[in-house]
């Protein structure tokens, strides 16, 4: 994914990678490694909770418990927003929202370990790890081994 | 504050940690109070405290409505239960009450269903205030537990050292009053702090120097001599200061009488942490604000009879 990332960016040079409290956050310190790797420069990296931007607000309980740590103005950069997990896409939508009251970036690009389909919003990946068709009752746990599929049990 | 344990206070806190990065951002707001409504109702002057709650407000996007006490319908002899289900009949989120009368939020929430903060009841309590000196004071010194907290001047009138006994002593901070018999409370009994009238006994060993405002205009009931003595016996004069170990903070609710219960040259020193109580003040109400009316937690009724 790192090469697939370089590749359409032609470099590291813009780049800022922005982890999704909490699944994308490793995932995008990974990521940010593998390029630092392969183009020997140093690529900003950061975190970002979009919890406050929500659109499910008063629906159920949301707490912010995560830090967000956006290194530097984003604009002019392109952002890569990395999470484990697309589902609704409604995460992202947030995520976009909260990017913009930052700085107005040249581009925002969206990679996702696993996208399992469901999407509520006209949101899109740029780079999939694997698509994985889901039913809606199950679960999908993301973590360094591979990839979870479970049931929810009620 | 006194129905908070220890841990809500710290989840209240760790909360107010995500609402202080949102106000460095370059646009500091978020849309996580939008559609909300808050109203003020004070019935008591308040400068600071109200810009403090209505920045917190606009940074959440929520909707503030001002009912100014002076120049409304209370001058017409309205009561106050009737000023609340007035304004909560316009279908208010949140109320902020500032109020004289101790006790004056508890009785309001129990006539509305919007949420009550407290901003200050009489000499009573004043919850924020406490928060965000737990959170100034938690920044600087990590654990509070088995800290050194001394709380000096006008105990007696002040809601702040109330409310502040309580919160630190919470967090396992030890908490002295200093003051002169006179400024302090009839029956200090209760109260989980320690009493001293020697502020020159207790200065090398504290980690915070908590000073409250002289409230000058209970000057005329001669609580003591001159305020120029208050200032020797009581102040934390520059020589004081001097005694400080260097890392204790010296903290200060506002306004300052400097000169009085603190040297001028004192308040700018740069482990006197006065503005930056400031600052924190609207994270920590952006918290409290969007605990009540955003989150949906249980937390809620708890805090609205504490508040």
């Amino acid at each position: 994914m790192a090469h697939e990332i370089l590749e359409r960016n032609h470099g590291s040079a813009e780049l800022m990678i922005i982890g999704m409290q909490t699944g994308g956050v490793g995932l995008a310190h990974r990521l940010a490694d593998d390029i630092r790797e392969i183009e020997d420069r140093e690529v900003l990296v950061g975190s970002l909770d979009a919890t406050m931007h929500r659109d499910d607000f008063g629906l159920r309980p949301v707490m912010p418990e995560a830090s967000t740590e956006i290194p530097g103005d984003p604009t002019d950069k392109v952002i890569v927003l990395v999470d484990d997990v697309l589902y609704t896409g409604r995460t992202v939508r947030a995520a976009l929202d909260a990017i913009h009251s930052y700085g107005r970036p040249k581009a925002i690009q969206l990679a996702v370990m696993v996208d399992r389909g469901h999407r509520e919003l006209p949101i899109r990946p740029d780079y999939v790890g694997k698509n994985l068709p889901t039913r809606r009752d199950e679960l999908v746990d993301v973590n360094d081994e591979g990839v979870d599929l479970g049931e929810v049990i009620s | 504050m006194a129905d908070l344990d220890c841990g809500d206070i710290e989840q209240l806190l760790n909360l107010t940690e995500s609402f202080a990065e949102v106000s460095e951002r370059p646009i500091p707001k978020v849309p996580a109070l939008r559609g909300k409504t808050i109203a003020w109702l004070f019935y008591e002057d308040s400068t600071r405290t109200r810009l403090s709650f209505e920045t917190a407000a606009k940074r959440l996007s929520a909707d503030t409505m001002n009912f100014s006490v002076s120049s409304s319908s209370v001058k017409k002899g309205e009561s106050l239960r009737d000023t609340v289900q007035t304004i909560s009949a316009m279908g208010v989120d949140g109320i902020v009450v500032r109020h004289s009368g101790a006790g004056a939020p508890q009785r309001i929430a129990e006539w509305t269903d919007a949420s009550i903060v407290n901003a200050g009841d009489g000499w009573h309590q004043h919850p924020t205030q406490s928060l965000l000196d737990l959170y100034t004071a938690t920044r600087h010194l990590g654990s509070l537990d088995g800290r050194r907290i001394a709380i000096v001047g006008d105990i007696k009138h002040s809601r702040v050292a109330r409310s502040n006994a309580i919160g630190f002593a919470k967090m396992g901070a030890e908490v002295t009053f200093v003051a002169p018999q006179t400024l302090l409370p009839a029956n200090i009994e209760g109260w989980p702090a320690k009493v001293t009238h020697d502020l020159d006994e207790v200065i090398e060993d504290i980690d915070i120097c908590y000073l409250l405002r002289m409230q000058l205009e209970r000057q005329n009931q001669a609580v003591v001599p001159t305020l120029r003595e208050f200032h020797e016996e009581y102040g934390l004069t520059t020589a004081r200061a001097d005694r400080l170990r260097r890392d204790a903070l010296i903290m200060h609710p506002g306004p300052m009488n400097r000169g009085v219960e603190i040297s001028g040259e004192v308040a700018d020193r740069p482990n006197a942490v006065i503005t930056e109580q400031v600052t924190n003040g609207i994270a920590v109400r952006m918290a409290v604000l969007y605990l009540l009316l955003g989150s949906g937690l249980d937390l809620v009724d708890e805090r609205t009879q504490v508040a």
